[in-house]
């Protein structure tokens, strides 16, 4: 009787089985890659303002304060974006003519806000409140990054859920004095040390329950 | 085909004959005599590798395509629409979908029990409906599957019932029964088919062997991977059946057990019971031969089946299904004793609202399905009748939905305030979705029977006295 199958069918139906494994396995992997990658959270990526407004200039060169703009960080769940005249406050003294800020002039002079593009998107379903965390000592650049040595805003970090429980299962070792929340440069000299006390002496709570982002 | 003797030939020790035991004590046969290895192979592999498909066969496949159609088109209505177009809500949030499902899952167990438990116990007589009855398993957990993983309502994200590393930092609640319902189910499922493979490899080269056209040859060659029947595949082979065979006893007792904690575990009259694993494992076991029955006794008369399938496994199953049956109404009465001895209000209103409330009848019907019909079995006429068994199975099959039913709905449907009391009835698409799910099982069984062979040919060989060791040339010449 004719063989059926060529020899070859031997060495294919080998590679076939382990190849399957292989596939599988590096298929799971990547799909696991891809949903960090920056392509899904848009972590690391600058986005296009109708000012190209530099916190690298303001924050770290000229040393405003971040509560100057983001006046409601303190007391709202949202920190706020400033209205044009907070610009204005300078900008009525200097850079009167530049190009780059007309668009500024223009929302002033029409009484139209800029349509700045949200950098930092949290998901419908989830609450975010800024007030509490800056309350209990949880630093800007903790989450926001190097925002001083940012020329363009982008967001440091993934905002995933698995990064948000990260601190919430481990507030200790993230927490620093209430003084240094808005310290841009603050690195903390024994962090094993000083976390727990902190977290102890602040009543920081972790809050790991579905319902306390999910309400 | 040889001619036929009248007694069993190679079943008959010689002791027995010279005794002249009367004939009810003589074993009636699992194969009936006159086979030879080739008459075996002939016939089981012709009903799948002939050319012409028999109009029976093709008006059966198009009717259950029918229901796979319904199917098709619920489920895409539930998918567009949502559950909300089931009749589940408060306070019935488990309706049709559970009922269904776990009406499923428990047909299933009769093929794992017969390919598994029977193997370890060396019951004789499994051989002949094992393949069919694995392959029942499958389907069943096939259109078992359909339910667990469209009730979630969004069933995009149904991968989110594993437990992965995922980028919500998030695992599964490792402590509810419905986390390891996943992992039972999906068990079963895959052992199940791996089972069903492996003992489908030599098989599948027989028919390689005899194919004439050289696709066909090829689509079974893939398939049997290789199979050439040495020794050191034999071994192989045997080695590789038993381990399964073990893998999968515990599977017989351990997902029904599990599907039974999804009630157990939660604190509601009715369901809150501690005796519900086995007595749901028992109700499966019940239900899987029911539907063996079912499905076995027109198989049988259409593929003329008869000297393989024989009276003694009809006749075997109508026992199991006795005794099975027997267990379950233990059951049903230990309700009434755990009720009444718990003293317990709301369990006793349960008991009584179960059965005198709006679905009373249903309990009625129940009792009158699992508890009275199983009850012809006592009998060897009826026990050696189709008919009767047929009539019993179809009893049982509609019995065992009722018991998912009065479990479900109607102890749920009495909220512990009356305030909160409400009726449950499956509307269109609850409808829609189980018709369709029936012509799902019975459409891949009808392609089952078509494609591959229904009754393991190999192993049926192995049931004649060629195949033993100490057969000598002309014992049947006796």
């Amino acid at each position: 009787m004719a063989q059926i199958f060529h020899r070859s069918a031997n060495t294919l139906s080998r590679v076939t089985i382990f190849g399957a494994v292989f596939i599988a396995g590096f298929v799971l992997w990547a799909i696991g890659g891809i949903v960090r990658a920056p392509y899904f959270t848009n972590q690391g990526i600058q986005r296009q303002q109708p000012v190209p407004f530099s916190h690298q200039h303001h924050v770290g060169g000229l040393g405003i304060d971040c509560r100057y703009c983001h006046t409601s960080v303190e007391k709202s769940n949202f920190a706020g974006l400033p209205p044009t005249s907070t610009c204005m406050n300078c900008h009525s003294q200097i850079w009167t003519n530049a190009q780059m800020l007309e668009p500024v002039r223009a929302s002033f002079a029409t009484g139209k806000p800029i349509v700045w593009s949200r950098v930092h998107r949290l998901p419908d379903f989830v609450h975010f409140n800024h007030s509490i965390h800056v309350a209990k000592g949880i630093g800007c650049a903790s989450c926001h990054g190097r925002v001083d040595k940012m020329n363009l805003m982008y967001q440091a970090s993934p905002l995933t859920m698995e990064w948000c429980l990260s601190c919430h299962r481990a507030p200790e070792k993230f927490i620093r004095p209430k003084e240094e929340v808005f310290n841009m440069d603050y690195v903390a000299a024994n962090q094993a040390e000083l976390g727990p006390r902190l977290v102890k002496q602040y009543n920081v709570q972790k809050l790991t329950s579905c319902s306390t982002c999910h309400y | 085909m040889a001619e036929k003797e009248t007694t069993p030939v190679h079943e008959v020790r010689p002791t027995t004959q010279e005794l002249r035991v009367p004939a009810r004590f003589i074993p009636s046969p699992t194969i009936e005599p006159g086979h030879s290895f080739a008459t075996i192979t002939d016939h089981i592999s012709t009903i799948v590798l002939r050319r012409k498909t028999p109009i029976g066969w093709l008006i059966g496949f198009l009717i259950s395509l029918m229901g796979v159609g319904i199917l098709t088109l619920s489920l895409t209505v539930l998918v567009g629409k949502g559950v909300g177009i089931w009749g589940i809500n408060h306070p019935v949030g488990w309706g049709f979908d559970i009922i269904n499902f776990v009406w499923w899952i428990g047909i299933g167990h009769a093929g794992t029990l017969i390919s598994a438990i029977l193997l370890l116990l060396r019951q004789e007589w499994r051989t002949s409906i094992n393949r069919f009855a694995e392959a029942m398993t499958l389907f069943a957990v096939a259109s078992a599957g359909i339910y667990p993983a469209l009730h979630t309502g969004r069933p995009w994200f149904d991968y989110w019932l594993f437990p992965y590393p995922n980028t919500m930092g998030l695992w599964p609640q490792f402590r509810s029964p419905l986390m390891w319902d996943v992992f039972a189910v999906s068990t079963y499922a895959t052992v199940s088919a791996l089972f069903w493979y492996v003992g489908l490899v030599p098989d599948l080269a027989t028919l390689r062997d005899r194919a004439t056209n050289l696709w066909v040859k090829r689509i079974y060659g893939m398939f049997a991977l290789g199979w050439r029947g040495s020794a050191k595949h034999w071994y192989r082979y045997e080695h590789a059946y038993l381990l399964l065979a073990g893998l999968s006893t515990p599977l017989v007792l351990s997902v029904h057990t599990i599907v039974s904690f999804d009630f157990a575990v939660a604190q509601l009259p009715g369901w809150h019971a501690t005796f519900f694993p086995p007595y749901f494992v028992a109700g499966a076991v019940f239900a899987g031969f029911a539907m063996v029955l079912t499905l076995a006794i027109p198989a049988r008369k259409f593929f003329r089946l008869e000297d393989f399938i024989t009276m003694k496994h009809l006749e075997n199953m109508g026992k199991v299904l006795l005794a099975t049956g027997m267990i379950v109404v233990y059951a049903y009465a230990m309700e009434w004793f755990y009720g009444i001895y718990s003293g317990n209000p709301f369990e006793i209103f349960m008991l009584k609202n179960r059965a005198t409330g709006p679905y009373g009848s249903m309990y009625i019907a129940l009792w009158i399905c699992n508890g009275l019909a199983p009850q012809l079995m006592w009998f060897k006429r009826f026990r050696t009748s189709t008919f009767w068994l047929f009539v019993v199975a179809m009893f049982v099959n509609v019995g065992m939905w009722l018991e998912r039913f009065v479990i479900i709905p109607a102890s749920l449907h009495r909220d512990f305030l009356p305030s909160s009391w409400g009726m449950y009835h499956g509307t269109v698409w609850d409808w829609g979705v189980y018709v369709g799910s029936i012509g799902l099982f019975f459409a891949l069984l009808f392609l089952f029977v078509r494609l591959l062979p229904m009754i393991s040919i190999f192993e049926m060989r192995t049931l004649l006295p060629e195949a033993q060791a100490h057969h000598t040339e002309g014992t049947e010449a006796q």
